[in-house]
């Protein structure tokens, strides 16, 4: 199969590679895919005072598309609040990437991850 | 752009300049173009005696009869023609039909359509090293069986079965064997004096001939009995019409002298680019072999890389041509039925990576293969959560995921 170029990019160029403390009270966990399916995807989102993401974090197994749809969602997501997070959508994401048809599952988990992540961070504080 | 390095020997092979040599000569005005069935004049005698030619070079390679090879199209028409032509022509006598979780596609849906004709198929599970014991075989025959079909060696995992063993079970049974050896014959020995098979596919693209090309060896002592697939003007005894091509079957027939008279050697030298290879990346963490690793074809190695994702991860070896058995490299999005048969998990499925040395593979080849795999596992592992979970100490069983 052959990817298109920001896949690639992504792929070989991978941003925001990495881990945030999961117990902080600032930073919002998804972890979604499955083994078994071939993908599994971790964003970590880490908001300021005003709610806003300041800082995010993946770290992806799966295929190329997978790796390069949640790396441009942390690139995406920084300098959001909440609310607007929760609002990409996964065809923008396989919009962006140029993703074929048999690959639009990975933006899909993507969207799932980010609203994951942001769940996660409103449960905290809803505690 | 230079070309990837090849390591993909069984998907196909490359044709042989000794083959290319012989083939050229069968095609244009000035060579051997003639139709080797027609009778009245010189181009028809010259092609045939061609033909013929092949067919002992091909029935030498695997110790047959020349009068027991029937030419085909490849080892897809060859499975069709074995599995279909019994089961129709013996279908008085029974209608069970034995063969394994693990064959081709060719031989599977095969079986499939015959289930839909009323056939009953026993589908036999490989043992986790991917063998068909000749005892499982003997275990699900009964009564009513008319033909097992086991391949001699996996296209996907390189495992070579007893099909000598298998042979005198069925043999034993009264029942008819057929053997696919699309991806064994020329790398290792086949014997159709000793060996109790009564069918065996070969294909020519798998062995450094060209491809659309294959035969179906048919037994004569005892007599085997097919009913035709492809009519029409009786070539081949009636068991496959359609005019030969000369070509073809010089280039196979050649591929295969070629293969019998240097087979011995080649096998050393390709099992030691294979324990080569292993030993390069054998201390990566959690690398595992899939499949038996004493009865498997000298140049095959199917190995999976827990942890990192196997589509991922030939795009990482972009300087590599390697297949893989995950999801993402088919057209089903289902990891590779032939690693589930063998209990592997779906992960370490869709980790798992084919490489396939072959006649034109050095041992710099091997050596960069290394360098580049580890060099891209250790890229992936830094991205996946998976290792991260791992190295961490979490059990990835204990966790419940969500499926998508």
């Amino acid at each position: 199969m052959a990817y298109g170029e920001k896949v690639l990019d992504h792929y070989e160029n991978p941003r925001n590679v990495g881990k945030l403390d999961a117990d902080d009270e600032s930073v919002g966990t998804g972890m979604v895919g499955a083994p078994a399916c071939g993908d599994v995807m971790r964003l970590q989102i880490k908001v300021n005072a005003d709610g806003v993401i300041e800082d995010a974090k993946f770290k992806t197994y799966g295929c190329g598309s997978a790796i390069a749809s949640s790396s441009l969602l942390t690139e995406w997501v920084k300098g959001k609040n909440l609310d607007e997070a929760e609002q990409i959508r996964n065809t923008e994401i396989a919009e962006e990437l140029a993703l074929p048809p048999v690959k639009i599952h990975c933006s899909v988990l993507a969207e799932d991850a980010i609203k994951a992540a942001v769940k996660d961070l409103r449960d905290k504080r809803g505690r | 752009m230079e070309k990837p390095i090849y390591f993909d020997y069984l998907a196909t092979t490359p044709v042989d300049p000794r083959v290319v040599d012989k083939m050229v000569h069968c095609l244009s005005i000035e060579g051997n173009f003639g139709n080797p069935a027609s009778r009245s004049h010189l181009y028809g005698w010259k092609a045939e005696e061609a033909v013929e030619n092949g067919r002992r070079q091909v029935a030498d390679l695997i110790k047959a009869d020349p009068r027991e090879i029937v030419w085909t199209s490849g080892a897809t028409e060859s499975d069709n023609l074995a599995i279909k032509g019994v089961a129709h022509f013996y279908a008085k006598k029974g209608k069970h039909i034995v063969t394994s979780k693990i064959e081709h596609k060719a031989v599977l849906d095969t079986c499939r359509q015959l289930e839909r004709e009323g056939f009953e198929v026993t589908y036999l599970d490989p043992g986790s090293n991917g063998l068909i014991t000749p005892e499982a075989v003997r275990a699900v025959l009964r009564d009513d069986s008319i033909l097992v079909s086991i391949m001699h060696a996996n296209n996907e995992i390189g495992t070579v079965n007893d099909i000598a063993g298998i042979g005198e079970v069925t043999r034993a049974a009264g029942v008819l064997f057929h053997v696919d050896a699309a991806q064994s014959a020329g790398k290792v020995e086949i014997d159709m004096e000793n060996m109790k098979v009564d069918l065996l596919s070969l294909s020519g693209h798998k062995m450094y001939g060209p491809k659309g090309i294959g035969v179906l060896y048919v037994r004569r002592k005892p007599r085997v009995r097919l009913e035709a697939q492809m009519h029409g003007g009786g070539h081949e005894r009636g068991m496959r019409s359609g005019t030969l091509p000369t070509h073809q079957i010089v280039g196979m027939g050649e591929a295969a002298e070629v293969a019998r008279e240097g087979m011995e050697l080649e096998a050393v030298r390709l099992k030691a680019l294979r324990r080569r290879f292993w030993d390069g990346i054998k201390d990566i963490e959690e690398v595992h072999i899939n499949g038996d690793d004493v009865h498997r074809l000298p140049g095959a190695l199917n190995v999976s890389i827990a942890f990192v994702e196997g589509e991922s991860l030939i795009m990482s070896l972009k300087d590599l041509a390697v297949s893989s058995g995950s999801a993402c490299t088919s057209a089903s999005l289902e990891p590779s039925y032939v690693l589930r048969a063998l209990g592997l998990s779906d992960e370490l499925a869709h980790s798992s990576l084919r490489f396939s040395f072959g006649r034109f593979t050095t041992d710099d080849d091997v050596d960069a293969a290394v360098a580049q795999l580890r060099t891209a596992v250790e890229k992936l592992r830094d991205l996946s959560p998976l290792w991260d979970m791992f190295k961490d100490g979490v059990d990835l069983e204990s966790i419940e995921w969500a499926a998508h």
